[in-house]
Parts: structure tokens; sequence; C-alpha cells
């Protein structure tokens, strides 16, 4: 198992240099460069300034030179924003982020597979249509839709909450874009657990487990959830995946100093290295995700630890 | 194929919630490909009498107007049609890219079809939300090339779906009767296996004009996509959210309009599937 483990994160290390590439490249392919922008500069000021950030050197070079900083962890200096590094930059809207997506995958775990559990063990009932006529909104309705909705109902007219802003350490800030953000993975995993989970329960095993007179609570949690909750686990890259982009957009409507913002106006900006850098830690993100539900199946189904 | 169809047909029958959303999709449509012709107002006119007014039947702005004096109700309509134009023509681009590239890795089998699948599952593994900002950088903001990067990236799960069927239908019985028989390979592919592909290509594609349609509007929010000053739904919830604590109905009418659309979507493709007893793949 460790063994898989290792060759796995060997072969995340040529993907991760794959996409620096690709996405180095496609962004010089871009036309327009970072300062053209700026008001009408004299050719030798706009000569010096593309010196300064070596833009003069030939585009080789310049993905060498990035690529070295990079391997000292240095993500070059924001071509946009003057006096800021990349990693300052990151550095400060990360933790926002992360906190977000975090609270809003959580959310999603530990409201949708109960959920979704809730729904199978009460198959074709009314219970069941309800909950699943729930999730199938929370897929359809997209977060840049739900969270303006529920910034109107919650802000506007019952006052409970602040539409939109942010302050250090206030969930109450946060409450909303985490809704709006954990709304689609949660009921993308509530149906995904309540289709496996029927599965389960018409197994063999399962029906020796109520034979045996064990209480419905002891046949779920120790029998049925764990191998039910395998296409959970391999559905979590793409909720990260799912949650990273709803980000971009529910940061910018709640007014959040995530880094949400950065990669559009980066691209937008022909900001080189903020690009990058956004691309790198969104990539190194999810890649890690990937490595955990490996670890995860493991876990869930002691079948994969033979391999 | 005759028999498998009209076995759907009469399964998508009994089932009234996919019926009533077909409906209600159908009026949606309906409304958005008439509807403009029977409000006096056009697109772009500015009536500068009501700005930002509420929904009446006193004046002619069914649905209120924006910040610029623009008929809610007939641009909405607008952007509905731009969405779906975008969503069906995105869907049949993803559609033939996904069908092509599944079945011959499906049907190549072995050594190809690992490298084919180790390369959408790279693909899959990052926001594809990157590189339609990319393509939309590069390329500028064309309508025509924001058709293609949608689909271009649409087509990944059609593809791991049609090469899951093609793999487990090279394997079955008919096939091997088939090829006993005689037939040659090309007979084999269009008597046997694409009548056999078709259910479920016709329900995913059915499940991906709501995600396309999703895609773009999210794109036009984010200010990438379509540009004024046409508007797709995406464009206009966008500029209803800025106005929503003071003119709510900005942001009401094209936001129920997107979400009832998507949801429509998703029941009839969700109705589709359960007809046709595609499993979930």
């Amino acid at each position: 198992m460790f063994r898989y483990f290792l060759t796995r994160l060997a072969s995340a290390i040529p993907t991760l240099f794959i996409i620096i590439t690709a996405t180095f490249f496609l962004m010089r392919a871009a036309p327009g460069g970072p300062f053209d922008q700026e008001q009408t500069l004299s050719p030798e000021i706009m000569a010096n300034m593309q010196a300064a950030y070596g833009l003069d050197q030939p585009i080789w070079k310049q993905y060498g030179r990035y690529i070295a900083s990079l391997a000292h962890g240095d993500f070059g200096p924001s071509f946009k924003y003057k006096d800021f590094t990349v990693t300052e930059l990151i550095a400060q809207g990360f933790p926002v982020t992360l906190e977000l997506g975090v609270i809003a995958m959580v959310l999603a775990l530990i409201v949708g597979i109960p959920l979704g559990t809730f729904a199978a063990l009460h198959h074709n009932s009314a219970a069941d249509y309800a909950a699943m006529s729930a999730a199938l909104v929370g897929i359809a309705i997209p977060s840049f839709v739900v969270l303006p909705f529920l910034g109107l109902l919650f802000g506007v007219y019952l006052h409970w909450l602040p539409v939109s802003g942010w302050e250090p350490r206030s969930l109450s800030h946060l409450a909303l874009p985490i809704i709006a953000l954990a709304l689609p993975p949660l009921a993308y995993i509530a149906r995904l657990t309540r289709g496996s989970m029927l599965e389960v329960l018409r197994s063999h095993y399962i029906r020796t487990a109520f034979a045996k007179g064990l209480p419905l609570r002891t046949v779920i949690l120790r029998h049925a959830l764990r191998p039910a909750l395998t296409p959970v686990a391999s559905y979590l890259v793409p909720a990260v995946a799912s949650i990273m982009t709803g980000s971009l957009v529910v940061e910018s409507i709640a007014g959040l100093p995530g880094i949400g913002r950065f990669l559009v106006q980066g691209a937008l900006n022909r900001d080189y290295t903020l690009v990058l850098g956004m691309v790198i830690i969104y990539s190194a993100l999810l890649i890690g995700m990937g490595l955990l539900v490996d670890l995860l199946y493991a876990w869930l189904d002691p079948r994969v630890r033979v391999r | 194929m005759a028999a498998l169809g009209e076995d759907a047909v009469r399964r998508l029958r009994a089932s009234p919630v996919a019926l009533g959303a077909l409906i209600v999709m159908s009026a949606m449509i309906g409304l958005a490909l008439i509807g403009p012709w029977l409000n006096p107002n056009s697109i772009q006119s500015l009536d500068w009498l009501h700005v930002a007014a509420h929904p009446s039947t006193q004046n002619a702005h069914w649905f209120g107007t924006d910040r610029l004096g623009r008929d809610l109700f007939v641009r909405t309509l607008a952007g509905t049609r731009v969405s779906l134009a975008i969503g069906l023509v995105a869907s049949a681009i993803s559609l033939l890219v996904g069908v092509i590239y599944g079945a011959v890795a499906g049907y190549a089998g072995g050594h190809t079809d690992h490298v084919m699948m180790r390369i959408i599952e790279i693909l899959s593994g990052l926001p594809l939300i990157f590189f339609v900002i990319f393509l939309t950088v590069i390329f500028g903001r064309n309508e025509y090339l924001l058709f293609l990067s949608i689909g271009a990236v649409g087509w990944l799960s059609m593809a791991r779906i049609v090469r899951g069927q093609a793999l487990s239908i090279r394997h079955k019985e008919y096939i091997e009767a088939a090829v006993a028989s005689g037939a040659r390979a090309g007979r084999i592919v269009a008597k046997h296996v694409i009548p056999n592909l078709l259910g479920p290509v016709i329900v995913y594609a059915t499940l991906t004009v709501p995600q396309i349609i999703l895609f773009e509007s999210f794109l036009s929010f984010l200010g990438l996509g379509i540009q004024e000053p046409s508007a797709s739904l995406g464009t206009l919830i966008a500029e209803g959210a800025s106005e929503m604590e003071s003119a709510p109905w900005i942001l009401l009418v094209p936001g129920g309009f997107l979400a009832l659309l998507l949801l429509c979507l998703n029941i009839f493709g969700d109705g589709l599937r359960d007809a046709f007893q595609v499993e979930e793949g």
C-alpha cells in the first residue's frame, strides 16, 4: 500500500510540471503584455521595465529562470501589484479562501452523507422524494445565483446576516458564502450516498447482520456505511474542483479578500507570475486531494490494500 | 433499437415529473423564441422615464427595467435565447468529440485505451475554468470561440461514458455471434454497436446541456463570456447582483429564469436516464 502511494506521489510531480509548462507557454502565447494598460510609456522606459522583469530575454531562458526560482520556493514578483511578490499576495488571501472552502466541504459531507443515508432507508417514501428533489435543486442552481438569493432573503429582507463584506474571525460574514459553495457538492454527495447505500442494503451480509438481530444503527454505522462511501470518496476531487471554481465568483459577490479574484484578473492583466502561482496552488491542491482519496479508498475498501 | 426507444417513451410518459419539466421547459423555450415580439421594447432601447422601474402591468415593462432603463422582459428572453443557443451548440461539439474519442478508446482497448484514458484523467483533474480563461484571454472574447472552448472542455465525461459502453458492448454475446457469422467490422459497428450506444449518449447529451448553460453563465458572470450589448443570463445576473439591495428584481428575473430552466433540464434529463435505464457513469 505504502509503495502504491509512493508511486502515485512520484507520478504527481511530472503532472504538475506539465501543467506549469503548459500554463507558462499558453500565457505567453496570448497577445499583449503586462505593461499595456499603463499610461503611454516611452519606448525607453518600456524597454527598461521589460528588462527589469527579464521579459527581454529569450522565452526559453525566462522559462528556465522561472523553474529555477520555483525550485527555491519563489513564485516571483507580481507584474501588476507593484512591490508585492506572488508569494505575498497568495499568503494574504489564501487563509480566507481555505477557511471558506474547508468549512463548505465539511458541511457538504456532514449534511450530505446522513441525508443520502436517510433517503435510502426510506426508499420511495415521501421523505425520500422530498430529499432528492431538494438535492436536484441544489445541483441545478449555481452558487452565483444561490448566493445573491440568500443575500436578499437573509440580508436585505430578514436582516439576520450581513450581505457582503468581511471581518477577521467573523463567521457571520462567511455563513452565506459557505452555504452557497456547499450546496452543489452537498446535493451531489446526498445523491451518491443514497444510490450506493441502496445497493449495499440489498447485499447478503447486510441481510445477515439484520438476521443476527443487530439494531439498525449498528448495521448502518458498522457494516453499511463504509462500503457505501466509496463513490463519495471518488467524488471528492471533483467536489474540491467545484468549490474552487465556485469560490472564484462567491468571493467577489460577497466581497471576501480571498485569492479567487487573482486568477481571472491576473489572466486579463497578463500578470504572468500571478496566474502561474494560482494555477500551481490550485493544481497542487487537487493533486493532493487525489492522493488523499487513494488512501481513503484503502481504508473504505480493504480489497484495494492487496494491490 | 426501435423496441428500446418505444419502451423508453412509454416509461417517460409514465413519469409525470419529467413530463411536467418538459412542458415548463418547452413553454420557456417558446417564450424565449416568440416573446420579444409580444412586447414593444427592444433589447437596447433606453427608457429614461422608467429607470430601474418595478415590474408592473401599468406600463410596457412587465418585468421592470434595469439601471439604464432597458426592459428586463425582453432582455431576459434574449438572454435565455443566447444561453440556450450556446448550450445546444457547445453540447453538440462535446458530443461529437466525446463519442469519437470514447469509441476509439473503447474499441482499440489495451495500451491505446490506457493512454487515452490517462489523458482524460489528467484533464479532468484540473478545474476546467483555467483552460477556458486561457482560451478567452488568448483568442479574445469571440463568441464563436466561446462555443468552441466550452464544447471542447465538456467532452470529457461523454468520452468516458461512451468508452465504458463500447468496452462492455465489445464483449457481448451478440457481437461474438455477429463475428462468428462472418459480419465485417463496419457492419458490426453500424448494426450493433452504435444503436446500443445511442441510449446513453442521448441521455448524457441531455444532461450536458444544463451543465454547459451553467458554465457559460458562470463565465459571463465573470465578464469573460458574452459581451455588451448582447447578454446571456449570466451577464444579466451579474448586473442584477450589484443592484440587489436597491432593485432586487433586476437579479430575481434573470436569476429565476436561469434557475427554472436548469432545474427543468436536469429533471427531464434524469427522467430520460430512468426511462432508458442507463446507469450513472
